[in-house]
């Protein structure tokens, strides 16, 4: 884990108010994990205060490592307006990442709209044409083209819940639909979106007894397990039991978390 | 050229400088220690104690507010037993002061934690927690009546054989009467501020953005606020005083310090930058080193223009 000022690669728009930035650091591509996060804080202002929590969602090389994020507050509006050259306080590599899967495995990888990147990552590493990849929007402008990552011959499909693109639904019923049928002990799961979504992909596997990992996005003042601030409600027979996003994942197994009452 | 001297002293408790990591911002140091050498500190607060574990509060705990955060942790902590055997041995191989934030649900609680902490090899202070706004019972409800926190103090006092530094609440009219009624019970000094109560509220949902309603408002929103008390405090006093209250960078301490601080306690900073609490003491150095001022102790209370008409 490193805390240092980092050189900006690139930062482009790869589809509306959602952007690529690539930023130059060996030390958190050489220690990076699919699923682990980096804290940047936007701006040298008090205000805002507090670094932002992004995925690490591609390394290209040996040097850079790429966030991808969508506009939707003022940190990540500052950050959208910061130019190739300039430097950002990077914090990371941090979290507990995804467990890969065995090699007789059959991996799904579910993704809600910008919950895409840790996944495309994980794509990455996984690096196997037996890999099938859901991607899951609001409209089609909003997909993220995945030819720019060097991804291998895996399967893509899309949804969108306007039908402009790909099956016309949410994505969990693509995963859905790939849950019956034979080697259904091989498959597993990974999975990053909205709540909602993550909620339905936790009753998908868990009816289905299929090994699921899910990386979740939460608030986050320290990123370093001291602040205590993103805690996530377990799935303990206790009340009140909590795990930190930070530290405890972002990506958890699916079985260890409160999903409401059931 | 001879080095500053940055050296202070809180009543018996002295401190190699006057910065010290405050309370449920630097957990029990180790999330750190990767990032930062702890030995370079003043010293450390830590998470606050209590006799049982606690889980906190429901999500979500943390918003952001303008230059500040609001929190609702709820002292989630490890308690007592499990400071003592998993955290406190790492903690004991450092060479900075460590002192122990503590905190109970009723007075008896209080000197419970601190008969558990006596004679504990590792432990430079204990700093009583009167000031938590995120818990239905203890914290605030002790800190807010002077009586009651003059109790507390003295039950703690009574069960402990470490220096004790009670940590105030501004959220009361008057902070000088609870300081003098703490005082005036036994303690060797005080740290304030402790977080400002407030809330925030999401337009969309109009639901309060934190779980538990309203919580603590931290960071360099709350500075001046911070500053005026702690002079307030400093000039009805005579015991030490630790300046707490969104401090990020040196200047920032610098300001508690003439204000008449002893030391600070950097807190919310630690979030944004990890090094903040280091920036701070090497800022420090250099300041007085720039000034050819030998000792931390010339700028200590040194505010000018000190009275005001009328006092």
């Amino acid at each position: 884990m490193i805390d240092r000022e980092t050189k900006i690669i690139f930062n482009r728009a790869v589809a509306p108010d959602t952007f690529l930035m690539g930023l130059w650091s060996r030390e958190i591509v050489a220690g990076a994990r699919p699923g682990q996060f980096v804290m940047i804080k936007a701006g040298l202002s008090a205000d805002p205060l507090l670094r932002r929590p992004f995925s690490i969602c591609a390394i290209q090389g040996n040097d850079v490592f790429c966030i991808l994020y969508r506009v939707v507050g003022r940190g990540t509006k500052i950050l959208s307006r910061v130019t190739e050259g300039n430097r950002l306080s990077v914090l990371g590599p941090l979290g507990r990442g995804f467990d890969f899967p065995k090699a007789d495995q059959k991996p799904f990888i579910v993704a809600g709209g910008i919950g895409i990147a840790p996944l495309i990552f994980l794509a990455q590493a996984i690096n196997s044409d037996n890999l099938t990849f859901m991607a899951g929007y609001r409209h089609k402008d909003e997909i993220v083209a995945m030819e720019k990552f060097s991804l291998s011959g895996m399967e893509i499909n899309i949804a969108t819940d306007d039908g402009t693109a790909g099956h016309h639904g949410p994505v969990t019923e693509l995963l859905e639909a790939r849950l019956d049928g034979p080697d259904e002990d091989r498959r597993v799961v990974f999975a990053c979106g909205p709540l909602p979504m993550l909620e339905r992909v936790a009753d998908l596997t868990n009816d289905s007894c299929i090994p699921c990992q899910v990386s979740l996005e939460t608030t986050m003042a320290c990123g370093l397990g001291a602040c205590l601030g993103c805690a996530v409600k377990a799935a303990s027979k206790e009340t009140d039991v909590y795990y930190h996003v930070c530290k405890d994942g972002p990506v958890f197994d699916v079985k260890t978390l409160y999903w409401g009452a059931r | 050229m001879s080095q500053t001297h940055l050296k202070v002293k809180i009543g018996p408790l002295e401190l190699k400088n006057p910065v010290l990591a405050a309370s449920g911002t630097f957990g029990y140091g180790q999330e750190y220690a990767d990032l930062i050498d702890l030995n370079l500190l003043g010293g450390i607060v830590i998470k606050g104690l209590s006799i049982k574990p606690m889980s906190g509060n429901p999500p979500p705990r943390i918003v952001e507010t303008p230059c500040g955060m609001l929190n609702s942790i709820g002292l989630a902590n490890v308690g007592l037993e499990a400071f003592l055997k998993e955290k406190l041995p790492w903690l004991r191989k450092l060479n900075t002061a460590v002192i122990v934030n503590i905190y109970g649900h009723s007075t008896d609680e209080y000197g419970a934690v601190s008969a558990g902490l006596r004679g504990i090899e590792g432990i430079s202070a204990i700093e009583v927690n009167i000031s938590c706004p995120n818990v239905e019972t203890g914290g605030m409800a002790f800190g807010t009546d002077p009586d009651v926190a003059a109790k507390v103090t003295e039950e703690v006092l009574k069960n402990t054989d470490k220096p004790v530094i009670v940590k105030l609440s501004p959220n009361v009219t008057d902070i000088t009467a609870v300081a003098k009624a703490v005082e005036k019970a036994g303690a060797h000094g005080l740290s304030l501020i402790n977080t400002l109560t407030g809330m925030a509220i999401d337009i969309d949902t109009r639901s309060p953005r934190l779980a538990n309603i309203s919580g603590g408002l931290s960071g360099p929103a709350i500075r001046p606020v911070a500053l005026y008390m702690v002079r307030e405090v400093v000039k009805v006093v005579r015991i030490p005083v630790i300046g707490i209250g969104g401090i990020i960078n040196y200047q920032d301490a610098l300001e508690f310090l003439i204000a008449g601080a002893r030391a600070v306690q950097v807190g919310t900073a630690n979030f944004v930058n990890p090094r903040a609490t280091l920036d701070i003491v090497e800022g420090l150095r250099k300041y007085c080193e720039d000034r050819k001022i030998a000792s931390i102790d010339e700028i200590i209370g040194s505010l000018k223009g000190n009275t005001q008409p009328g006092e």
